[in-house]
């Protein structure tokens, strides 16, 4: 086997292959060998690299080297001065975000800076080979389960962990696990929900067409512990990639034994199926997934009975976030008490991010739960650019909360964010400079909110769209007198009393935007 | 039992109970818009959201079972001030032309507005205008008028398992809507109107023709005769006031010839016509070896359904026509015959419990006397509303008896207007037919009563008839794939004769009748034309002294080719997708 002195990893995820990957790619391979490097220099596939709107971005290790916004034309000079010479090619260098840059993986693969549990292969190994994947460790966790344990120790390990959540309820993912290993039943499901449609937030998808095997392992071990035999991943339909590269891991690890009949000579079989979302922001939203799955229209079901009793096709059904998933394989194989380590004492492990908006470098982060906004926005983000200054962010997407400066250091995790009124949902940060007009951005909130309300509810499907006709009316500076009150009336209600969280939580962006922003919305 | 407090109440309920049902034993009304008593809640309208400690958001009270030790409020501000808000979104995209609308006084959203204290509208932006289905000849939705609450696809879908409604579009643009949106008439609607029956508001009505009767009424040219269907008698007085389940059929009579109906004639004639006709074509069913069971023929949207959904039944449908069907074919043949009246001249109303009624009228199998035999068709709803617009109460009425020749009826026909009805009317005549012999009990109880499917055996002579009934659309989906499967498996169904009603609880709960009738408020009118039965002199539809001087002057026997010609008719294929036939038979 010939060992490369350098490797060059291309991201090759739904952005980059927008902004020209596959063309740059085979640029680069051409260039290589016509400069005789084929035999040192290795180009491998990965998934995303962790930024993201900087086009197309390359890794080059051992160095560590980012690069971004690369172009075909700028190949040969890459080739001839990196590859070739050795030298940097500073103009294309990724340099804002020092912290963002130091992924080291020694032997655990984590760092405080970036401690990588959920994102440990992510640009790092090819998403399509499940031998890269076992090479790095994969489906020993789903072994030592299967073989080593019983499903109520893998319950109690990950119990341990005090894992919860991370699609933005935050509810504990082992009494989830419980509620459904107890409830009587012999048919039982796991459902991954990759519905993500919470604006901004792509982390899911970047999880899926990175390392979908991560997935398909902590589902498998999910099913084992639940005693569930058959797992859905509904997968947003607008995801090619995802399910692209989520379909063919599953091929590859039913080739490989590792879902089907029998999985490690246990008398255990599990196996996945993908289901595609069509595009509604409400089956995000468990029991409306679970009637989309069934083949129905996208509508909420009254809970309780909850899904862990009644759920798809009327039995106990587990449905976990990708993030959430993602996580198992890593507290299995490393204990509970490897992950407690990350975190704060009320919130263990880590949370993936996806910054956005004004900041120098957008894209994908995982810190360590309660890190900071500051930390996130100036050492991760790169800061806000163009020497501009912070205004807001909002966080955690349409239903999350918009966040002033008084909210900077205030440590980030689902209990700490809920004392102070606001949510960390799917962790996205879209930060706002001093440029941003707010009465755009609440007017683009609530628009999302009636696009996306199913219309099962009479307070969310005219609450929405009355909210959206007076934010217009303020927009175009035509309020009447009491419009901004109205605002606030109209969406608590709606937090009072809408059918499912989709109307409840529009309270949030609402009140936490004129809490900061009231006289700039008022006086527009 | 659990016990909780509802505002500083105790009380004890048993598990399960809602916090609506909890708050009602607690002499707490708890205002509501989608929520009916007998369809699974939905949830959708929000308006009896109530507080419970403890819970961040308030809870709706008609879907939210009451726990031990919850302590509920069902009247604080922020209740008040969230049904007042959602009551106001409501009517900010709803059609308010209250005074012209069908429901005016009678609906549901004006009570729940008035209680909930709303002055004005705060909410004022975009009012749908969308267009008014009139595809179907029985049914008319006014889509502007509709609050989406969910009932009529509930109904539709749980109750007849027809499925020909269901939502279209998303959020604010959510419509009730049809298979591609191609409107009612395009469906696989079979018209039996219960969307109409539990709409809150003024959305789902019958297509209305009292129009076009009060013409045809001041028409000098014109003879109008009418006859009023067995359920009729049993709930017009409540459209007037009176107990559910009062008998009005003497009233009744008195109103129609106040309103100038040339002759007033009953259905309940033809229904004890049927009997004979549709017990002697089981009769000879059985003896001659065909195929069983018959099933009986008299509920229209029972054939659509049949039609769309069991057309590989239609050999098993009994050929007789509806008592409606076979009155109108003797109201332009042999009435004018024994009157001396010109066939053309006839204008034939029926007052029918019915929307799918309408729809039987304009089959283009039903001209066999060479007319429309049925002209126009009112639901007791319209009938009401006629009445009193020509300034009639029922409850002032005289009792009359309809007129002569096709006037005279049984108790057998009374209670073909119950579920269970047609059966027992028929098995009366059948042990006659078969025995020669009067059933000694005429009283025949398993087929009585609410419950979804009924079966009975009944020894006639040596032989045990096999029966069974179902009434709602849903229970006879049950009983048809039952038979169905036995036909297929062994050639031969268990069953000898089967009565279907499309409508729960028969007749008594058509499309048709008085806005709201719940299963109980149809359990009682069905009891009440048992009562009207029991009370009448003759019960056997072969004591029908008319009935017979129509066979000795007219028809001659029966099944005979005459009566096959007029009486008779066969049945479709039709398209589950868009309702049109797609294989004449």
């Amino acid at each position: 086997m010939n060992i490369a002195r350098s490797h060059v990893l291309i991201s090759i995820d739904a952005g980059t292959i927008m902004a020209g990957a596959r063309g740059v790619q085979a640029e680069l391979v051409e260039e290589i060998k016509k400069k005789g490097l084929s035999g040192e220099v290795a180009v491998l596939e990965t998934g995303n690299l962790g930024v993201t709107g900087m086009g197309v971005v390359l890794v080059v290790y051992p160095e560590g080297f980012y690069y971004g916004n690369v172009t075909k034309e700028d190949i040969p000079e890459f080739v001839e001065e990196q590859l070739l010479k050795g030298r940097l090619v500073k103009r294309l260098l990724l340099t804002q975000a020092p912290k963002r840059f130091i992924i080291r993986r020694e032997k655990m693969g984590l760092t405080k800076e970036q401690p990588r549990i959920v994102l440990k292969n992510c640009g790092f190994i090819n998403p399509e080979s499940i031998e890269e994947y076992i090479a790095a460790g994969g489906y020993e966790a789903a072994s030592k389960a299967l073989t080593a344990m019983t499903p109520e120790e893998v319950i109690g390990e990950v119990k341990r962990s005090a894992l919860a959540g991370r699609g933005g309820a935050a509810f504990p993912t082992a009494a989830k696990w419980e509620f459904a290993r107890k409830a009587p039943g012999e048919e039982k499901f796991i459902i991954c929900n990759a519905d993500e449609g919470e604006p901004g937030t792509f982390k899911d998808r970047l999880i899926l067409e990175g390392d979908p095997h991560k997935l398909l392992e902590g589902m498998l071990i999910a099913g084992y512990a639940v005693g569930a035999s058959k797992g859905f991943i509904y997968i947003r339909g607008e995801y090619a990639l995802s399910i692209e590269r989520t379909e063919k891991a599953i091929a590859d690890a039913r080739s490989y034994g590792l879902l089907g009949n029998t999985i490690f000579d246990k008398p255990f079989g599990f196996d996945i199926e993908v289901m595609k979302g069509a595009g509604a922001y409400v089956c995000g939203e468990e029991t409306a997934l679970i009637e989309s799955l069934e083949g129905h229209r996208g509508h909420p079901r009254n809970k309780p009975p909850y899904p862990v009793v009644s759920g798809l096709w009327g039995k106990p059904t587990v449905v976990n976030n990708v993030e959430t998933l993602a996580n198992i394989a890593e507290i299995v194989r490393n204990g509970a008490n490897w992950f407690k380590q990350y975190g704060t004492p009320k919130c263990a492990g880590t949370k993936v991010y996806t910054i956005l908006g004004h900041v120098a470098t957008p894209g994908l982060i995982e810190t360590e739960m309660g890190t900071t906004l500051r930390d996130i926005i100036y050492d991760y983000g790169g800061g806000i650019g163009d020497g501009k200054q912070f205004k807001g962010a909002l966080v955690g997407g349409a239903a999350g909360a918009f966040l002033g400066p008084d909210m900077l250091d205030v440590q980030m995790d689902f209990v700490n964010l809920k004392e102070y009124a606001a949510a960390l949902g799917s962790g996205a940060i879209l930060v706002m400079n001093q440029d941003t007009s707010m009465v755009d951005m609440l007017k683009s909130v609530l628009h999302f909110f009636k696009h996306e309300s199913c219309g099962h509810c009479a307070p969310c499907r005219l609450g929405t769209a009355r909210l959206v006709e007076i934010v217009d009316r303020i927009a175009d500076s035509e309020a009447k007198a009491d419009d901004v009150d109205r605002l606030l009336a109209i969406a608590s209600v709606m937090k009072d009393t809408s059918f499912c969280p989709l109307g409840q939580s529009l309270y949030l962006p609402v009140s936490s935007c004129l809490k900061y922003f009231r006289e700039e919305i008022a006086g527009s | 039992m659990i016990k909780a407090t509802i505002n500083k109440v105790e009380i004890e309920v048993p598990e399960g109970t809602t916090i609506l049902d909890a708050a009602r034993k607690a002499n707490f009304a708890i205002p509501t818009l989608c929520r009916h008593p007998d369809l699974t809640p939905g949830g959708s309208c929000g308006v009896c959201v109530v507080e419970v400690e403890g819970f961040p958001a308030l809870r709706r009270a008609c879907m939210t079972q009451l726990e031990k030790g919850w302590v509920v409020s069902t009247n604080t501000a922020r209740v008040r001030n969230a049904r007042r808000e959602i009551v106001d979104l409501i009517l900010s995209d709803h059609d308010a032309d209250c005074l012209t609308c069908i429901k005016n006084g009678r609906c549901e959203l004006q009570d729940v507005a008035r209680v909930v204290g709303i002055k004005d509208v705060t909410n004022q932006g975009k009012n749908h205008k969308k267009a008014i289905d009139r595809s179907r000849v029985a049914l008319v939705r006014d889509p502007n008028k509709c609050i989406l609450c969910g009932r009529c696809i509930t109904v539709c879908s749980d109750i007849q398992t027809v499925n020909a409604l269901t939502l279209d579009g998303r959020g604010f643009d959510t419509s009730v809507s049809t298979v591609l949106n191609q409107g009612m008439g395009n469906s696989a609607c079979v018209n039996c109107g219960q969307c109409t029956v539990f709409c809150p508001v003024g959305a789902l009505y019958e297509n209305s023709q009292t129009d076009e009767v009060w013409k045809a009424l001041n028409d000098p040219d014109k003879h109008v005769v009418v006859q009023e269907a067995p359920a009729i008698r049993a709930q017009l007085g409540e459209e007037f006031g009176m107990e559910p389940g009062t008998i009005v059929s003497g009233k009744l009579h008195a109103a129609l010839r106040r309103m100038r109906f040339d002759a007033v004639f009953d259905t309940n004639f033809t229904a004890d016509l049927t009997i004979i006709e549709e017990g002697t074509e089981v009769v000879d069913a059985i003896k001659t070896g065909r195929s069983l069971p018959i099933i009986t023929s008299c509920s229209p949207g029972w054939i659509k359904f049949m039609e769309t959904f069991y057309p590989h039944l239609r050999g098993h449908i009994s050929t007789a026509k509806s008592p409606q069907q076979m009155f109108g074919v003797l109201a332009k043949t042999y009435y004018p015959e024994v009157k001396g009246i010109p066939a053309e001249k006839i204008v034939s109303v029926s007052v029918m419990p019915c929307t799918a009624k309408k729809f039987e009228a304009q089959r283009p199998e039903m001209w066999s006397s060479g007319f429309q035999d049925v002209d126009y068709v009112l639901t007791t709803r319209e009938l009401a509303r006629m009445m009193r617009e020509a300034g009639l109460d029922l409850k002032d009425m005289p009792d009359e008896p309809a007129d002569d020749p096709l006037g005279e009826y049984t108790g057998a026909a009374t209670i073909f207007g119950a579920t269970g009805g047609v059966m027992e009317a028929a098995l009366r005549s059948a042990y006659f037919l078969v025995t020669g012999r009067e059933l000694e009990n005429v009283n025949i109880l398993p087929v009585r009563g609410m419950t979804g499917v009924k079966e009975a055996e009944v020894p006639v002579d040596g032989l045990t008839l096999k029966v069974a009934v179902a009434h709602g659309l849903g229970n006879a989906r049950k009983l048809l794939d039952k038979i169905s499967s036995q036909l297929a498996e062994t050639g031969k169904s268990e069953y000898h004769f089967v009565e279907i009603m499309a409508c729960p609880g028969g007749c008594v709960g058509g499309g048709g009748q008085p806005w709201g009738s719940t299963m109980a408020q149809r359990a009682r009118r069905g009891e009440a034309l048992y009562e009207e039965d029991a009370s009448l002199p003759k019960r056997r539809s072969h004591e029908n002294a008319s009935v017979a001087v129509l066979y000795e002057k007219f028809l001659k026997t029966p099944n005979s080719e005459k009566a096959h010609h007029l009486l008779h008719t066969h049945y479709n294929a039709r398209s589950k997708v868009d309702g049109k036939v797609v294989k004449e038979d």
